[in-house]
């Protein structure tokens, strides 16, 4: 039962709002702590254990560094966005008389599950798409058809951008027979003495794929509603 | 062949270049701390496979606590909006074409060394997305830079003003993937599953359903990532409560499952790459909020899909 104690450190770093990075080291150390505890354990014993935890730590750290690796695009999309990505995604979607912003996300939502379906999960992306493309058309969108746009309203646009991204690819994905997920469950099952095919696996996340879509196209259409409603039905000066 | 470890080095190289040109920025108070944190980046990246376990160990806590100091925004030199207007204007929309060179080298770079033999010799097939994505940055950088001539290392100071911008977020993914480690040695599964069993009425389907899924996207909401969740939850409750003892089908109760997983990575913070690191890259003003703007844009959809997940797997998994 002690071993608990970490997700307990995670939980109670969640309410103090402490930095998440020393939440979860702190999480590795306590978890690591008290799996080794007994009643009768020395301080040697117990120093060995967190040397013990620390390692195995940093073992993973290493063998998840291809977590990180993909900053380095970062590189591409600043030298892109000095040159004006940004500004030009605006103006192409300003000159698209029928865009607004919910149904340019609507759209970019659509091409984004069904490639995300098809196993395209690197067509999109919060660094590569969202950032210097979806978001400053979805502004372009709402510019050009209300004029100037509030703080408020601004942000609840980027905001919604960077949703219908991982929106769209969380419940599009598991439609690939082999993406991670999949794959993960087809191992866990393994184990267990069950074999599924991925094809079966995957047939099952069309349904939930249906309703987040249905769900989510509602909600763009009320966003689409609630900017009209704050910002009116002015056209651009 | 071209494998991870090249791709590392090039991480490196970059994580240095962001950590040496933070030092001479004198536009940001953190200056040092910048170029500690993207130093052991750096290092982590450039000779990681020789500083044994404990010293990675080390470098990862060292991290933790560079970063929780809290990291500044680096100001290289950039174009101003005017010349970016007057930039994008000129140059049209042959601009998105260095942007879409990405995710087309990372598409094709995947299915050669996949589908034909000599591309996996090329390219390490376990490997083939990550490198391809790399490959293709590298390529859109040569691109853009033939093209649009700007100054040798607009690169590296652009890429690291958006390194600033993502700050300590860019780190919490690998470092979660660390903590599922320790948890998986620990045995805090099983425990979880015990506690699950013992204190939560799972008399109905109905019931065991609503805790499998319900279970899945809290502990995912703890976890940040609905992988580590899955193994946990599903020995604890999916297979032995949802299919042995009620007679579920594995697959669908599986794969909706992790669906009910994913509606918890919507709603939390822990999931960093998903929901932190695009606030920080929208300069949304609420990005440090436990509910930031993207998390909020995203609840109002979770929810009501978990009821969904919930429904269907009700419905589907058990053939009546």
């Amino acid at each position: 039962m002690l071993v608990l104690l970490g997700i307990a450190v995670v939980v109670f770093g969640f309410i103090v709002r402490a930095n998440p990075l020393l939440v979860v080291m702190a999480a590795a150390l306590v978890t690591g702590l008290a799996a080794a505890w007994t009643p009768g354990a020395t301080p040697e014993l117990m120093w060995s254990a967190l040397l013990a935890t620390v390692a195995s730590f940093g073992k993973a750290f290493n063998d998840n560094r291809y977590v990180s690796i993909v900053w380095v695009v970062l590189a591409a999309i600043g030298l892109l966005e000095r040159a004006g990505l940004q500004e030009r995604a605006r103006i192409v979607i300003a000159n698209v008389k029928a865009a607004t912003v919910g149904r340019l996300l609507f759209i970019y939502f659509i091409v984004r599950q069904i490639t995300a379906a098809l196993g395209l999960t690197s067509l999109g992306g919060q660094a590569q798409m969202v950032r210097p493309l979806v978001a400053p058309m979805a502004e372009g969108a709402a510019e050009a058809k209300f004029g100037t746009v509030p703080d408020r309203e601004r942000f609840l646009i980027r905001s919604n951008a960077a949703a219908a991204d991982n929106i769209a690819l969380f419940f599009g994905e598991d439609i690939f027979i082999a993406i991670a997920s999949i794959l993960l469950i087809k191992g866990f099952l393994e184990q267990n003495g069950i074999t599924v095919e991925p094809l079966h696996l995957s047939v099952w996340a069309i349904p939930t794929a249906i309703c987040a879509l249905l769900i989510h196209s509602l909600r763009l259409w009320l966003l689409d509603r609630r900017l009209k409603r704050a910002l009116g039905a002015g056209s651009a000066p | 062949m071209i494998t991870l470890a090249h791709m590392y080095v090039v991480g490196g190289l970059f994580f240095s270049a962001a950590s040496l040109f933070s030092v001479f920025d004198t536009s940001n108070p953190r200056r040092l701390l910048n170029f500690l944190f993207w130093g052991l980046l750096a290092a982590s990246f450039l000779a990681g496979s020789f500083l044994g376990d404990l010293g990675n160990g080390g470098l990862a806590l060292s991290l933790a606590v560079v970063g929780a100091i809290g990291l500044g925004q680096g100001k290289p030199k950039t174009t101003s909006p005017e010349e970016r207007r007057e930039s994008a204007v000129r140059r049209g929309n042959l601009l998105f074409l260095p942007a879409l060179i990405i995710p087309a080298v990372a598409l094709a770079g995947t299915l050669i060394a996949k589908q034909t033999e000599w591309g996996a010799h090329f390219i390490d097939p376990a490997q083939a997305t990550l490198i391809s994505l790399v490959l293709g940055t590298l390529i859109a950088i040569a691109v853009a830079m033939i093209w649009l001539r700007p100054p040798v290392l607009a690169p590296l100071q652009e890429g690291r003003r958006l390194l600033d911008a993502v700050g300590w977020a860019a780190i919490l993914p690998q470092m979660l993937a660390s903590l599922g480690a320790v948890f998986l040695a620990a045995g805090v599964g099983t425990q979880v599953g015990h506690v699950f069993t013992q204190y939560i009425p799972l008399d109905t389907r109905t019931f065991a359903v609503i805790a499998y899924c319900t279970g899945m996207a809290l502990f995912t909401l703890i976890m940040g990532n609905a992988f580590a969740a899955f193994p946990v939850m599903t020995a604890a409750v999916g297979l032995p409560i949802v299919v042995h003892q009620f007679g579920g089908d594995p697959a669908p109760v599986c794969a909706i499952g992790m669906l009910a997983g994913f509606c918890g990575t919507l709603m939390t913070p822990m999931a960093a790459n998903f929901n932190v690191v695009p606030a920080n890259l929208l300069e949304l003003p609420d990005r440090k909020a436990a509910l930031n703007g993207v998390i909020r844009a995203q609840i109002p959809t979770a929810l009501p899909l978990l009821v969904a997940n919930i429904v269907l797997m009700r419905l589907l998994a058990f053939p009546s």
